[in-house]
């Protein structure tokens, strides 16, 4: 029984890291494509049909860039940095249920690695973490625009861990447990929580964006403020692991939005999960599409939201929340 | 067996971590070093089918070492090493081992002398979160509420601290303005 357990689970770690991966590339290739129709231009078009094998293309050339440690970094901390950010965005998706459990060929799989009973905390815990890599490569990097990047990340970071926690609190309090699963069973019988905590959910999808760092709170590597922040000293391979954590980031928040707000795949039927996996594209065209239509935020204007504005709503939401379940 | 390769593993790098932290003289190395043993001590929680603490302790400690990180960013060269003035090291080295070795007798003597009983058995059907809650709020509700009273007087007390000419802002004022402002200080300064 252990064996066949722990086989099961190595399996889907594999799968999942493989599929989402091979997800971050193709992210790149839909973000390319969206950004550039929506500013009236073509965007790639020239490797493959459509430009699809640009992905292809983009992998080749950071695979096999030479991998350039400059000489006045903190090489143990510089090199490690992106790892962080890759590997703690793969970790939080240990907790995600990525579709209904379904039967393959009389074995019933569970799409989820480890199903514990503290999934929301655990992921936005470890999506927390995820921030130490912009940190520590920005810190390690002996340049002063990765300094000021690593800076903003550390305020970024401080400022709207708050509004997730406290705007996924009401969620919880009516739900009564921090398991995706039990999030998602509950949303069948009584409905999308997206109805019930109007508030908390537009709360939550704010805090997303500064959690992923997408444009409206893309400080921490504003390309024309201060090159590319923490990652102006990287190259190749390194630099893509940053990229890769980011874009499985998107995708992860993605599934979390819609488990936690939209009712997730509902009663595990073919159509749920279907409907699952659209909202969960619908979320991530929706950063694109901000990313397109949105200037960025100063810094000072993202702490003044984050502390002034969004977390008084989120607290006065939960004390509205309280009262009315009593 | 699972559990001991894991117990072991994590025992090893957390101890690791923190030797690096008190060890090294590259300010980046500690912080760094912190932040993975704080962060692997969370797998003990796991380890014990504490799940919720497990993760508190990853929340909490990931935040409270970013600050830790936010402070050296300000008042060193990170990427260079600290000078250190190193004491009489016989001194450093005796009373660290005195302290080790009378944390182990504190947490050890309990153990050996059988004096541990469950006072809160665990609820049937009730999940891990909910134990927390539980105990939270019955048997140790005043220590519970003076944390929280504590943490507000820290919380207005900063904000009262640091709050001088919030309203100011510098990046929203005129040039001539911050150099009236500049003005005024100097003034204050030189009477």
């Amino acid at each position: 029984m252990e064996t066949a357990y722990l086989i099961e689970t190595v399996i889907k770690i594999v799968v999942i890291l493989l599929i989402f991966s091979a997800l971050a590339g193709i992210g790149t290739y839909f973000e390319r494509k969206v950004l550039a129709f929506m500013q009236r231009r073509l965007g790639p078009t020239n490797v493959g049909p459509f430009g699809l094998l640009q992905v292809a293309a983009d992998g080749i050339k950071l695979f096999t860039k030479e991998d350039i440690v400059p000489s006045g970094v903190v090489g143990r901390i510089f090199k490690f940095a992106p790892v962080i950010t890759a590997a703690t965005a793969f970790m939080a998706a240990a907790a995600i249920p990525f579709l209904p459990s379904f039967t393959l060929f009389g074995y019933e799989v569970h799409p989820i690695v480890a199903d514990i009973n503290i999934g929301i905390l655990y992921i936005l815990g470890i999506m927390g973490i995820g921030l130490y890599g912009p940190l520590l490569g920005g810190m390690a990097s002996a340049n002063k625009f990765a300094l000021l990047s690593a800076a903003r990340g550390a305020a970024v970071f401080i400022s709207y861990e708050v509004i997730t926690g406290l705007s996924i609190l009401a969620p919880i309090m009516m739900v009564g447990s921090l398991s995706l699963i039990d999030f998602n069973n509950y949303q069948i019988d009584n409905g999308w929580i997206m109805f019930a905590q109007p508030v908390a959910f537009v709360l939550f999808w704010i805090a997303a964006f500064a959690e992923t760092g997408r444009t409206p709170f893309h400080l921490i590597a504003n390309d024309h403020e201060i090159i590319d922040g923490f990652g102006t000293e990287y190259s190749g391979m390194r630099w893509g692991l940053f990229f890769i954590g980011e874009y499985a980031n998107m995708f992860f928040i993605s599934f979390v939005i819609s488990l936690i707000f939209l009712g997730g795949y509902g009663d595990g039927s073919l159509l749920g999960a279907l409907g699952f996996l659209a909202k969960v594209a619908f979320f991530f065209f929706f950063f694109l599409w901000t990313r397109a239509a949105w200037p960025d935020v100063r810094p000072d204007q993202l702490m003044w939201l984050c502390w002034k504005v969004l977390m008084p709503i989120a607290v006065i939401n939960i004390i509205i929340t309280g009262i009315v379940m009593m | 067996m699972f559990e001991a390769i894991a117990f072991y593993l994590f025992a090893f790098l957390t101890i690791a971590m923190f030797y690096i932290t008190v060890t090294t003289s590259q300010a980046l190395y500690a912080l760094t070093a912190l932040a993975a043993g704080m962060i692997f001590i969370s797998a003990f929680f796991f380890i014990l089918g504490a799940d919720f603490l497990g993760a508190v302790q990853i929340v909490v400690y990931s935040g409270a070492v970013m600050a830790l990180y936010a402070f050296g960013m300000m008042f060193f060269d990170t990427t260079r090493e600290v000078k250190e003035k190193q004491g009489n090291k016989l001194i450093i080295f005796g009373l660290s081992s005195v302290a080790a070795v009378l944390l182990v007798v504190i947490f050890a003597t309990p153990i050996v002398s059988d004096n541990i009983t469950a006072l809160y058995p665990m609820t049937e059907g009730a999940g891990n979160t909910q134990e927390v809650g539980m105990v939270l709020f019955t048997k140790y509700l005043v220590p519970f509420e003076i944390a929280a009273v504590m943490l507000l007087v820290a919380m207005i007390a900063g904000i009262v601290l640091a709050g001088k000419k919030m309203d100011q802002s510098l990046t929203l004022m005129e040039e001539d303005e911050i150099r009236h402002m500049r003005d005024e200080q100097n003034k204050k300064v030189l009477l």
